[in-house]
């Protein structure tokens, strides 16, 4: 059998020239005959390794044995027996290093596309209008409060109400949805999509106030008494600064407000959306993680003329997913590598250019990747008109420095027992990037999903 | 919720709204705002919590109807809901007994001054109230800051009103009285907050003021709101906004304020074509 397996099917994308300014999906997605074609390159494992790549362990080969036998329905069933955002995780996972890394297939033949199989699914089903709302049998007269509504909020919520339990999600935005609305780009995830999975639960019954911030419109130990348990999801939103001189220059933008600005307020669309953003027509970004790519094809599609990505060390360290650097690069974003902004140099408090300084690969550091050190003497100037600060992301404090006894660790993050995900605070859950730092979509599913199961025990527990 | 009880016009383009919002009424305290969105397509803009009214539940916002948003705001009536309103944002002032504190006021930066002002009288100061506008008729929270002040004094640019010239001349003249002053409260446009913050300094007496930086989410996720304070840099919206006025560098603020007029121009201007004539017109 074996010897027949052809290579993985290629999905369709948008022609890089044409996708470069505009906003619409970049991927396509499979064709059924596609679909078909790429899961019949999966040999049904005796022992599947692919799930143990999967977060939420996914049935990823019943489910792609379904595809196989065309039943698209048992498929997408399958996969929503342990994961509530299939059509989101299919774009957005970081698959080369999770459930593909592990498939059989891998070295040999390169393994079974299981993230597109599973985001064709999803697809297909909302397509044929097939989602189909399993209202929960019987009601609980228990009540969870969940705050933050990323995929971690989300999820703990579909999750609990699936259970039984009253559920109410907080929202500090006038959207829900988390990153996946406000960071991660149309053009990588239409928004039409998590709206879809967020209509999903609020069918299951879960009520979604937006436009209240814990910590301010109402406190965590007021939630704690009107609610018999709360799950904290409130996501890494605090954006880091490089600490350079000349940041406060106009024309620098922290990743987030970038994104925010345009994909959670629709700045891409000014002046039918009111809030502005400027184009320039240099834009320099520094960082190499999925926020970076992110920013630098946002700047390209709203008209930069060209767009610097740079970052301190070679390609072979980005954290940024393989396929949006390839996406990126074909799309004509100029790579800056070992290459570090110190400085932002201004002209009557606009910003003109960054003083960067050339990098070289030293000896390995605590995360075993290779230090990157400065070259004397090899400062020089990139003109640009706007620079974006991708570097990372920090734990939204707001809830902490409100709430008395919530530990955290010196970072911030929320310290939660492994297992149970329950804080120092008696009946107080949290999960996703707000315990782990910024992680990835499916891990804070995967940390909803195992505090929605111990907050049921919690509260079946007499 | 969000719901209009109340609108008056205060001056000339300048109003006022008394808005029901339980959760944020229960909550507030002098010095900190709300982010208010009016349309499914808009902005998210801050706007100072001028008053409170626990019992009945309600919020007072007085905003001067500077750009488009602002004029969409200013478009609902008695009666409509605001899309969002948002809050309590930021960090209460800081009010304490101290002795004597001036509070003073220029332009919309009445409203937000008189919650402050009532709080510094509450806390048992003496509490003198200097109102600054460009012309009599744009003096607003009049009779408000009267009820709470020990004096009040009024300056107009033109001289229709009150000292003619600006707050700074009026401030001196109370610095100089030969009484000690322990608290200055300044808000209003940032060079206002600018010259008022040099004078004080000079005098050695500690200056409050409430910087009205741009803004997008105003909960601290995104940094347009930073603002530079004795050299370190602050997220205005949550470490904010009152902040040491001899402190701010208000160029820089003054500066990052002004990054988006081309845009607010063309906003403004697309609106006023779409809604020639109808005041009530929330755009497109
Ligand atoms: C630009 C960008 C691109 C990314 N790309 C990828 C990718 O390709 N693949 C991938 O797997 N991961 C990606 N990530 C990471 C991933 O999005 C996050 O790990 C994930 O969203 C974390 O989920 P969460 O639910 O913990 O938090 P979030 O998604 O951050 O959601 C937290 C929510 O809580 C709300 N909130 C915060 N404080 C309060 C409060 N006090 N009261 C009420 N609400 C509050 C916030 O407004 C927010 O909506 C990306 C991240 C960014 C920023
Ligand atoms: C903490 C805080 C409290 C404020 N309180 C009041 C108040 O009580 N009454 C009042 O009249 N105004 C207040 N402002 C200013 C108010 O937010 C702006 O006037 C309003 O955003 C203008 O929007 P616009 O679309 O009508 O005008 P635009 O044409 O968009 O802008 C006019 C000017 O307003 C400022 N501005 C624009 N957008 C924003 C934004 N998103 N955030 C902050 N400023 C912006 C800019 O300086 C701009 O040049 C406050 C601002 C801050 C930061
Ligand atoms: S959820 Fe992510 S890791 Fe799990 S099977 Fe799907 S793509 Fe792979
Ligand atoms: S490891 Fe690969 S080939 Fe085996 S079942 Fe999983 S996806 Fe199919
Ligand atoms: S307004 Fe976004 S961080 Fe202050």
């Amino acid at each position: 059998m074996p010897g027949d397996i052809g290579p993985r099917a290629d999905m369709p994308r948008q022609d890089p020239r044409a996708r470069a300014r505009n906003f619409n999906e970049v991927a396509l997605g499979y064709t059924p005959d596609m679909a078909l074609e790429e899961a019949r390159r999966c040999i049904q494992c005796k022992k599947p390794v692919c799930i143990s790549g999967c977060p939420v362990e996914i049935d990823i080969k019943s489910f792609i044995g379904h595809i196989q036998e065309g039943d698209f329905l048992a498929a997408i069933k399958k996969i929503k027996e342990t994961n509530s955002l299939p059509a989101v995780c299919g774009r957005v996972c970081p698959q080369e290093d999770q459930c593909e890394l592990k498939c059989i297939l891998g070295k040999k033949y390169g393994p079974v596309a299981i993230g597109r199989l599973e985001r064709f699914v999803a697809d297909w089903e909302r397509a044929n209008q097939l989602v189909s709302v399993d209202k929960p049998a019987h009601k609980k007269s228990k009540r969870v409060a969940v705050v933050g509504s990323g995929p971690a909020g989300l999820s703990a919520a579909s999750e609990l109400a699936k259970r039984g339990y009253g559920v109410t999600i907080f929202e500090a935005l006038h959207r829900a949805g988390g990153v996946l609305v406000y960071g991660i780009p149309e053009f990588r995830l239409p928004k039409a999509i998590v709206q879809a999975e967020i209509d999903y639960i609020q069918g299951l019954g879960v009520e979604l106030r937006t436009s209240v911030v814990i910590g301010k419109t109402c406190l965590l130990d007021e939630l704690r008494k009107n609610y018999d348990a709360v799950f904290l999801g409130t996501g890494a939103g605090l954006p880091r600064f490089m600490g350079i001189k000349g940041e406060n220059l106009n024309g620098i933008y922290s990743a987030n407000e970038y994104l925010t600005r345009s994909n959670l307020m629709k700045a891409y669309l000014f002046p039918e959306w009111d809030t502005p953003i400027k184009i320039g027509r240099r834009v320099g970004v520094v960082g190499g993680g999925n926020v970076a790519m992110d920013a630098a094809r946002t700047a390209l599609r709203l008209g930069a003329e060209e767009v610097y990505l740079i970052y301190r060390r070679s390609r072979e360290e980005m954290p940024a997913r393989q396929e949006e650097i390839e996406n990126a690069k074909e799309e004509g974003i100029q790579f800056k590598l070992l290459t570090n902004p110190v400085g932002c140099l201004g002209e009557n408090r606009n910003l003109r250019a960054i003083r960067c300084i050339k990098m070289e690969l030293g000896e390995p550091d605590e995360s075993g990747r290779r230090r990157p050190v400065p070259v004397v003497g090899s400062e020089f100037d990139l003109e640009v008109d706007i620079f974006v600060v991708a570097i990372g992301q920090g734990p939204n404090p707001l809830v902490p420095r409100t709430t008395r006894g919530l530990e955290t660790t010196k970072n911030g993050n929320i310290v939660v027992d492994q297992e149970t995900l329950m804080t120092s605070l008696e009946g107080v859950f949290a999960g996703g990037d707000i315990v782990t730092g910024a992680a990835t979509v499916i891990l804070a599913m995967g940390a909803g999903r195992t505090a929605a199961r111990s907050i049921d025990e919690y509260l079946s527990s007499p | 919720m969000n719901e209009i009880v109340e609108k008056k016009v205060l001056a000339p383009g300048t109003l006022l709204f008394r808005v029901s919002a339980p959760e944020i009424a229960r909550r507030a305290e002098a010095g900190q705002f709300v982010v208010v969105r009016v349309s499914e397509t808009g902005e998210r803009i801050p706007l100072t919590i001028a008053d409170f009214d626990r019992e009945q539940e309600t919020i007072t916002m007085v905003f001067m109807q500077a750009g488009k948003t602002t004029r969409m705001l200013g478009a609902l009536d008695v009666g409509d809901r605001i899309l969002d309103v948002v809050g309590p944002l930021g960090r209460p002032s800081d009010v304490e007994y101290c002795g004597r504190a001036i509070c003073v006021g220029g332009g919309y930066g009445v409203a937000p001054v008189f919650p402050i002002a009532r709080a510094l009288k509450q806390a048992a100061n003496q509490v003198i109230g200097i109102i600054g506008a460009r012309t009599a008729e744009l003096i607003i929270f009049e009779k408000e800051m009267a009820s709470v002040c020990d004096r009040l004094l009024i300056s107009t640019d033109d001289g229709s009103r009150g000292h003619h010239g600006l707050v700074t001349d009026v401030l001196k003249t109370i610095l100089e009285d030969g009484q000690k002053t322990d608290l200055v409260v300044a808000i209003g446009p940032a060079i206002m907050m600018k010259f008022v913050s040099l004078m004080t300094k000079s005098y050695g007496v500690k200056t409050l003021v409430s910087l009205n930086a741009l803004m997008v989410d105003a909960t601290g996720m995104c940094g347009v709101c930073r603002v530079s304070v004795g050299g370190k840099t602050f997220f205005s919206c949550v470490d904010g906004p009152e902040f040491d006025g001899h402190q701010v560098d208000y160029d820089e603020l003054i500066a990052r304020q002004s990054f988006y007029l081309e845009e607010e121009r063309i906003a403004l201007e697309r609106y006023e074509e779409e809604c020639r004539g109808d005041k009530r017109c929330l755009g497109t």
